[in-house]
C-alpha cells in the first residue's frame, strides 16, 4: 500500500544488511568511531576476508563508507542511512495515521446514512400501517 | 471524535511492515470501504492529494492503479494485482510504487470484527533481498522524498486542529 514509498530497494538493502548479527555488531562499533577492517575483525572469531564481506554489504547498502587511506582503508558509520529508515517507517505511518483518521469520518457517515435510511423506512412503515 | 491509535511494526530482521487499527464499524462496510473505489477515494492518501486515477477490477488476477497528485504537482503511482480475495476478512494483493517499478511488495490486508468493530491488519512484505541485490547499485544517495516531509508536516497540523 502507498507509503512504502522511499527507494524501496535502498530500504531493502539497508534491512537486509541490518538482518545479521555480526554486520550489527559492526554498525554498533563504528557508532563509536573509525575503525579499520583488522580492528573490527578482532572481537568477532571471523578471518579479514569474511570481515570484509560484511562489510561490502553494508558498504553497498549506504550504511558505512570506507575512505582511501594506503592499506589501511578505515571504515566509518553513515548515519544518514538509518536515519532515512527512521523517516521511512515515520513517513509510512504518517500515510496510514491521516488515511485512517478520514477513513473514520468516512465510515461514520456512511454509517449515518444508513441510519437514516433505516428510520426513514421505519417511519414510511408505521404511516404505512 | 476521539483519535484512535495506529499500530506500526517493523520487523528489525526482515523486510516486513504491520500496521494494526481498530475501526467503529462493521466487518462488511469496513471490507467495502477498502474494495470498490468510489469508497477508496474517499479516504485513502493525505488529504492534500487529489485523485487523477483510481481503477480497482476487484477479483482474483484483475489489476488496480492509483494515481495521487501533490499540489505541486508531482503524482504518485502505484498498482497491482489482486492474488486471493476472501469477503470480507482478507484481501492479498501486490503492490509496486511506479517511481521504483522493480520493487514489489505484497500486501495482506485481515478484517476481524469483534462487537461491531473491526480491527485492520495489513502486512506488507518486500520481496527478496536476494532477488534484488544483483540490482543494487553504487552512489545510492536517493533520500526521503520531499512529499514525506510535507505529510508529516500535515499530520502535524491536522492533529493540532482535531484536538
Amino acid at each position: 500500500m502507498p507509503a512504502a514509498a522511499l527507494s524501496e530497494r535502498d530500504l531493502d538493502a539497508t534491512f537486509a544488511a541490518l538482518a545479521d548479527g555480526t554486520r550489527r555488531a559492526i554498525v554498533a562499533r563504528l557508532a563509536a568511531g573509525e575503525a579499520s577492517v583488522t580492528d573490527l575483525a578482532k572481537p568477532f572469531d571471523m578471518t579479514q576476508p569474511a570481515i570484509s564481506k560484511h562489510l561490502k554489504v553494508l558498504e553497498r547498502a549506504g550504511l558505512i563508507s570506507r575512505r582511501r587511506d594506503a592499506q589501511r582503508r578505515p571504515c566509518r558509520l553513515e548515519p544518514r542511512r538509518l536515519q532515512q529508515v527512521a523517516d521511512w517507517i515515520g513517513g509510512y505511518r504518517a500515510f496510514w495515521e491521516e488515511s485512517y483518521g478520514r477513513l473514520d469520518e468516512y465510515l461514520a457517515e456512511l454509517q449515518g446514512k444508513e441510519k437514516k435510511r433505516d428510520q426513514k423506512k421505519a417511519r414510511s412503515r408505521r404511516r404505512a400501517r | 471524535m476521539t483519535k484512535r491509535k495506529l499500530e506500526v511494526v517493523a520487523e528489525p530482521d526482515r523486510p516486513i511492515i504491520v500496521t494494526r487499527r481498530v475501526l467503529d464499524a462493521p466487518r462488511e462496510l469496513v471490507f467495502e470501504a477498502f474494495t470498490r473505489p468510489e469508497h477508496v477515494r474517499r479516504w485513502l492518501g493525505p488529504r492534500a492529494l487529489t485523485w487523477v486515477v483510481c481503477d480497482m477490477d476487484f477479483r482474483v488476477g484483475g489489476r488496480y492503479r492509483w494515481v495521487q497528485r501533490a499540489p505541486d504537482g508531482q503524482e504518485f503511482a502505484f498498482h497491482g494485482e489482486y492474488k486471493e480475495i476472501v469477503r470480507p476478512e482478507k484481501v492479498v494483493s501486490t503492490f509496486v510504487f511506479e517511481l521504483f517499478p522493480d520493487a514489489e511488495a505484497i500486501d495482506t490486508l485481515t478484517l476481524e470484527e469483534h462487537d461491531g468493530k473491526t480491527t485492520v491488519t495489513t502486512v506488507t512484505v518486500h520481496k527478496t533481498i536476494e532477488e534484488r541485490d544483483g540490482q543494487l547499485a553504487g552512489g545510492m544517495e536517493r533520500g526521503m522524498s520531499e512529499g514525506y516531509e510535507r505529510l508529516d508536516e500535515l499530520l502535524v497540523e491536522l492533529s493540532a486542529r482535531q484536538r
